[in-house]
């Protein structure tokens, strides 16, 4: 019973740090963007405000996959153990 | 009007006590229904309510009711900023509601057009309903906005609004949009369909909530930190976590100021742009002219 329950939390900690690998994809992309944003802003300061501004919206259209990975890693560690260990418990139980 | 009148004053104290009074009880709420816990936690959004229904209990959430306190707290703003508007020299606070009604319209003009002015007050309700229930956690309100509910519901009407514009040039039109380019790609387009709403309220709810998680992990990890650098101190110095004074405020002003008015922009940004690239302007134009045509004709059958 103890060695299923930390079999449950090892793989759900497990889980969720695999799920975030994903945050190396946006980490990329926006570093990129920001990269062009500032090379823009070097060769026509007076567009500052409107790059600056796209940039964000960029951004954080790009931060979206890192988003669902991280939303999948929060399930992971404070909503999936809780779940799979009640239904180890009744499982144990009918048994 | 005169604006020293006693009747004009009392006017301006209920507007803003409409404001201020709705934080102050979601704060005694919290206070008095969060039940008492050992160190820090992490938690959703506590049940403070349970109504009976027939089919299933109704339960109302922290998020339910601070999202509706928000909402009565933007409507004492608003009343105080247009309590005595007038025409010809403005007053201070008129200037600031003409100036947050002028960006609004400014924005909505350039994402959407002219065609689409009327959206100006909702998109304005977004970004203040969103901007303000991100805020609210800087009073130690459980933020709205980190439910995935509240953001799913904002998404689902986003997601009506979308399709009832895509339905303007007529169902036959909407039906053959999903076949474009090719009509193989028709399962992709409804994908795509589908996870407009699914990423809007992902992306807005998963950067609130991350930042309430990363804030109370360095709160927690601070706490113990000094209690291990200064816990020979004597008495209540030895108990009081030192290294939390300030830390954690650099980083609220990222993650709860930055982060949320950040993305309520994104939020009525995105709104805009689906709905006025949803809507097929030249089809809605011709359909219009077909149709007038036919009445017309109609008309000259008749006579």
């Amino acid at each position: 019973m103890e060695l299923a329950i930390g079999l449950i939390l090892g793989a759900c900690a497990l889980g969720a740090g695999l799920a975030m690998i994903a945050g190396i994809g946006p980490g990329i992309g926006e570093g990129n963007a920001v990269a062009k944003a500032c090379e823009a802003i070097g060769r026509q300061p007076e567009s500052k405000g409107a790059v600056t501004s796209t940039m964000l919206f960029g951004c954080v259209i790009a931060e979206t996959t890192g988003l669902y990975a991280l939303v999948i890693a929060i399930l992971l560690i404070f909503v999936a153990p809780g779940r799979l260990v009640d239904l180890l418990v009744t499982t144990m139980a009918g048994l | 009007m005169n604006h020293k009148s006693p009747r004009f004053v009392i006017g301006d104290v209920a507007c803003l006590a409409l404001a201020i009074v709705p934080l102050l009880v979601g704060m005694a709420l919290k206070v008095i229904l969060t039940p008492p816990s050992e160190g820090i936690v992490i938690t959703g959004a506590q049940i403070y309510f349970t109504v009976p229904m027939p089919l299933q209990d109704m339960p109302i959430t922290e998020s339910q009711i601070n999202s509706w306190l928000v909402i009565l707290s933007i409507l004492g703003l608003c009343l105080y900023l247009t309590h005595g508007v007038r025409a010809g020299v403005p007053t201070r606070r008129q200037l600031a509601a003409e100036w947050l009604v002028e960006k609004v319209d400014g924005m909505v003009r350039e994402n959407m057009g002219e065609y689409f002015m009327g959206f100006g007050p909702f998109v304005a309700a977004i970004l203040s309903l969103s901007a303000l229930s991100s805020l609210s956690s800087l009073i130690g309100l459980y933020p709205p906005t980190s439910d995935i509910n509240v953001t799913g519901g904002w998404a689902i009407l986003v997601f009506a609004l979308i399709t009832y514009y895509k339905l303007k040039a007529g169902p036959w039109h909407y039906i053959k949009s999903f076949g474009d380019p090719v009509a193989v790609l028709a399962p992709m387009n409804l994908i795509s369909e589908v996870a407009t709403p699914v990423s809007m309220a992902f992306r807005h709810y998963g950067n609130i909530l991350s930042g309430t998680i990363v804030s109370v992990l360095v709160a927690s990890g601070l706490s113990g930190l000094s209690q291990k650098l200064f816990g020979w101190l004597p008495g209540v110095l030895g108990e009081f976590p030192l290294l939390r004074i300030g830390i954690p405020a650099a980083l609220s002003v990222y993650f709860d100021v930055f982060s949320g008015c950040l993305q309520a922009y994104i939020f009525a940004v995105l709104t805009m742009l689906y709905v006025s690239n949803g809507f097929p302007q030249d089809e809605y134009e011709k359909r219009k002219l077909r149709r007038e045509q036919k009445k017309i004709k109609m008309q000259e059958q008749q006579s």
